[in-house]
């Protein structure tokens, strides 16, 4: 047990399970406040994901790679021509972001429209799942209405190297929980 | 509180919040700029022919053409939190089958310099304009208008219409062979 002897532990030595209790619920108030934040969001926007990263170069140069997308999903406001609309294809599970380029809605209110990346030559019908080449109502995550540059790129990167991720949040845990203030 | 440990976090705690402060100031100040001017949008020779289209029900589809003129002077809408302008022309319709018809002719990226402006003389439209049906020959009333998606650098993505539309009448004649 030679590696706690070292001083940045004497605050464990010197607790008392009154403390640890105080040490853990403390790490339990961040974490629960960290989710109502999120869940909060969730309602606010009225979509399931509210904050994306932006993962592909196919919107460049309005949105790169680690830009940050406030989405909100109001499903009263129809989908028109030009809303930049986060969409999940059925059978898959990454996001996209991209602007509607044609919509068709009937006399009922049923909407179908097809999406192209800024970048992209090409429409994203070779995107969607065989046999499909509208996208419906059902397939909207929510619409972009928020941008923030750049500070997705911390997601991008825990995400390439699972071991930074890791490493991280260990590093974090351990500080709130050994931390006296 | 003089380890180098807790002054490096003092700094980087510190850092965060004040570009956060800045990058909420940047976005409040921005919030009721100018996003609208007057465009003159012309589109001459407009024409139908039907096609073959695996998509649509019929196995056939009207497509349209027209010749593209637009004059657009946005630079009063660039302050200094846009990054840039997605300008896109749509032709907006009704027809028996579809209430709302939105389709996308033409787009541009307009970014930031001493004056933007954006003439496009006889252009071909960048996209290809298919119904969904045969309504367009004879269509009395397909109106293009010109929008932009305002992409800041940092807060609302704001989409804009432009003052100025332009109504096109089609021919009630099918164009054949060379388009």
């Amino acid at each position: 047990m030679a590696i706690f002897d070292y001083p940045i532990f004497d605050e464990i030595r010197r607790m008392n399970k009154r403390q640890v209790a105080y040490q853990v619920l403390n790490f339990a108030m961040i974490v629960s406040s960290a989710l109502m934040i999120w869940k909060g969001l969730m309602v606010v926007t009225g979509s399931e994901s509210p904050i994306v990263v932006v993962l592909s170069g196919s919107m460049e140069p309005a949105f790169h790679r680690g830009d940050l997308l406030l989405l909100t999903h109001n499903r009263e406001d129809p989908i028109r021509v030009g809303d930049i609309t986060v969409f999940k294809i059925e059978g898959r599970d990454i996001p996209i972001v991209h602007r509607v380029i044609k919509v068709h809605e009937t006399a009922s209110g049923e909407i179908k429209f097809l999406t192209k990346g800024d970048h992209n030559q090409v429409d994203d019908r070779g995107l969607y799942a065989p046999g499909q080449y509208w996208l419906t109502d059902k397939d909207v995550v929510g619409r972009g209405t928020g941008f923030v540059p750049y500070v997705g790129m911390v997601t991008i990167l825990m995400n390439d190297y699972p071991k930074l991720k890791y490493t991280v949040l260990g590093l974090l845990g351990l500080f709130v929980l050994i931390h006296r203030e | 509180m003089h380890s180098i440990w807790s002054r490096a976090n003092s700094v980087f705690a510190f850092t965060l919040t004040a570009m956060s402060a800045v990058t909420f100031a940047v976005f409040l100040s921005t919030i009721w700029s100018q996003r609208v001017t007057d465009v003159t949008i012309l589109a001459t020779n407009p024409r139908v022919r039907v096609m073959p289209d695996y998509i649509s029900e019929s196995g056939r589809s009207d497509h349209a053409m027209v010749s593209l003129n637009i004059e657009a002077d946005v630079s009063p809408i660039f302050n200094w939190n846009v990054k840039q302008l997605f300008m896109y022309l749509v032709a907006e319709y009704k027809t028996p089958k579809n209430t709302i018809n939105q389709v996308v002719l033409w787009d541009k990226i307009v970014l930031r310099s001493e004056r933007s402006v954006v003439i496009e003389t006889n252009a071909a439209p960048k996209y290809y304009f298919i119904d969904d049906g045969q309504h367009l020959r004879g269509h009395e009333n397909v109106t293009l208008y010109l929008k932009w998606n305002i992409i800041p650098n940092a807060g609302y993505l704001a989409n804009a219409k432009a003052e100025g539309s332009y109504q096109v009448k089609f021919p009630s004649q099918y164009v054949s062979g060379r388009f």
